[in-house]
């Protein structure tokens, strides 16, 4: 399992990686492709809406279901990573080159995990 | 396997039609290329359908334990019932046809009965669909109480997925809960999750793992009291059919799968049918006619202005109910629970069988069905659910349900219902302990599986992400 240093998690299984301190981008982990399976379909959110902490923000489908995936932090959608529409695949190939969307205006970030905090979480996890 | 086009020659037909014997007259605007239809002769369609029909497995082929759904065998005096003249041909708009109301009257009747229900509905053509109605009638309910407020439907995270769905195409937003290790509903997260915005909990009791939630008053009073109402997704039904009442347990309003637990055909073989039932309180707003009787003659009534209006022509699948109420007939008041007790006997027992082998995802009595999870086995010797249930296919018994439900990992949810014999649990535990040792002995011979049946393993990924759905036509 890969866990870039140089950016943030979610509990949730999300990445963040801020480009300012006030914007960021944000993709599935490692973790979460791997647990998902093969991606068949995402849906993104639309731009200009507002993520809120902790709440849905868009889903993705493997082979095996469909997932919520929860925005990491709150903030306002600015771009939406339209390439995934047509391969979902790339999440699984580089979970951490394939950002979902970008977000601006970025807040609520204080509770997001290190790598290291967040891999110990996934070990928790799958005990 | 060859497709009717792949098969087809031209010229050949088959000849059933007379010759033409009026002036034929060409219209002014025709087509001007050939028609793509495939050229055979009677023999070559009947042979075409018939191989496909030996390449689909059903009820009537062998045991089929698929966890959430009740694949219980189809009387065929189901079928004698809703074959008979009286019922096939008459028209909805016929006045007063007295033997189809009474069985409408009637079947509401008893379902209401066994449901614990004032009220119900014919109209929704299934599961999901019957969703749907039950939350229309939960939303009209709160708009006209002076509550439009409340827009919030809870659904723990053990429902099926449709429960969710049905939710946000009603409109309301969806609060998931998670479950306790049981799979029940954990009581302190239901009462925080409810407030003055809740429209409602919907519940499938039995839960998902097969499971009876213990508290199950307590759930509907905490939701009661915060102002909401409960929805029973009657998918579960079968254990407790006769047995206890979603209305004793303070449902407010269900629906029935007949295609589930009252022995209509199911998935492909259908229609389906969902009728929905509801408490006094909300009948009004129930879709469609009612039928009343009055010293024996019985009539088609339309409902209140409050009624949520059609969301299906007429009484729904009439001929599905029929069938529903024919084994409702033939079982009786006895029959019912009986049904129902060795639905969760024959769970119990093949579970009893597996469970020195196999890992269960909770142990202790079950009800109609169990979940086995595979995790350990993939963590093991990387021998997956999937692999297990392709591998179940080569002994002749379709698999069980895969991959649910998802909060427990690598899950087979197995339901053999009541209609199975003891000598088929015998003969399917065997299959299934045999399966355990190749699993170790041969690995790589479980991820090739299935290796005799008409389609080996198909491309999951590629099928869902570039699925090809016709067949290409070549002039």
């Amino acid at each position: 399992m890969k866990t870039p240093v140089e950016l943030k998690y979610a509990k949730t299984h999300e990445w963040v990686r801020f480009t300012s301190d006030t914007e960021c981008e944000v993709g599935l982990t490692d973790y979460a492709q791997d647990a998902l399976g093969d991606l068949v379909f995402v849906n993104l959110p639309e731009p200009d809406a507002e993520a809120v902490k902790g709440e849905t923000i868009c889903d993705v489908e493997s082979v095996k279901a469909v997932s919520d995936v929860y925005a990491p932090v709150s903030g306002t959608v600015t771009e939406v990573n339209e390439e995934l529409l047509d391969a979902p695949e790339k999440i699984n190939e580089d979970p951490y080159g394939a950002w979902l969307f970008r977000l601006s205006d970025v807040s609520d970030a204080d509770e997001l995990l290190d790598a290291e905090a967040y891999e110990k979480h996934c070990e928790e996890e799958g005990n | 396997m060859k497709t009717l086009f792949d098969r087809s020659v031209p010229g050949r037909h088959c000849s059933i039609l007379p010759a033409c014997d009026v002036e034929v007259r060409t219209p002014a605007e025709t087509r001007s290329s050939a028609l793509h239809l495939p050229e055979l002769s009677e023999t070559d369609i009947s042979r075409h359908y018939t191989e496909l029909a030996k390449q689909t497995f059903g009820v009537n082929d062998g045991f089929y334990p698929l966890g959430s759904c009740t694949m219980k065998y189809n009387p065929k005096i189901n079928e004698r019932a809703a074959s008979l003249s009286g019922f096939t041909n008459i028209h909805p708009t016929q006045d007063h046809v007295q033997g189809s109301l009474k069985l409408l009257h009637t079947a509401e009747k008893y379902l209401c009965e066994i449901t614990g229900m004032d009220a119900m509905t014919f109209q929704p053509a299934a599961g999901a669909h019957g969703e749907l109605t039950g939350l229309m009638l939960i939303k009209r309910y709160h708009e006209l109480s002076g509550h439009p407020e409340r827009t919030k439907i809870i659904v723990p995270d053990s429902a099926h997925g449709t429960n969710p769905a049905s939710s946000a195409m009603c409109g309301f937003t969806v609060v998931n809960i998670p479950s306790a290790p049981d799979g029940c509903v954990d009581l302190e997260r239901l009462k925080e999750a409810c407030g003055e915005d809740t429209a409602g909990l919907m519940l499938t009791n039995p839960n998902t793992l097969g499971i009876f939630d213990r508290n199950i008053q307590q759930i509907t009073e905490i939701v009661h009291a915060a102002g909401g109402l409960c929805y029973y997704d009657g998918a579960n039904l079968n254990p407790v059919m006769g047995i206890v009442r979603p209305g004793d347990m303070g449902f407010d309003c269900i629906h029935l799968n007949l295609h589930k637990s009252f022995s209509t055909p199911h998935g492909g073989g259908g229609p389906g049918s969902g009728p929905v039932g509801c408490k006094k309180f909300l009948e009004a707003y129930l879709p469609g006619d009612r039928i009343t009787e009055k010293d024996g003659v019985y009539s088609i009534e339309q409902r209140s202005e409050e009624s949520i209006g059609a969301v299906r022509s007429f009484h729904g699948n009439f001929l599905v109910i029929v069938k529903a109420f024919a084994y409702l007939t033939a079982l009786g008041k006895q029959g019912v629970p009986e049904a129902a007790q060795n639905a969760v006997l024959n769970a119990n027992y093949l579970k009893h069988k597996l469970e020195d082998t196999y890992e269960l995802a909770n142990k202790g009595i079950c009800m109609h069905e169990f979940v086995l999870t595979l995790e350990g086995l993939k963590k093991e010797i990387g021998v997956s659910a999937m692999d297990v249930a392709k591998a179940l296919q080569d002994y002749g018994i379709h698999p069980p349900t895969m991959y649910f439900p998802l909060n427990v990992h690598e899950a087979l949810m197995v339901e053999p219902t009541e209609t199975e014999s003891k000598e088929m649990l015998d003969h399917v535990a065997e299959i299934f302990l045999d399966v355990w040792k190749k699993a170790h002995e041969d690995p790589e011979y479980l991820h090739g599986a299935p290796h005799h049946s008409p389609i080996k393993r198909p491309d999951e990924v590629k099928a869902a992400r570039h699925p090809v759905l016709r067949v290409p036509l070549h002039d």
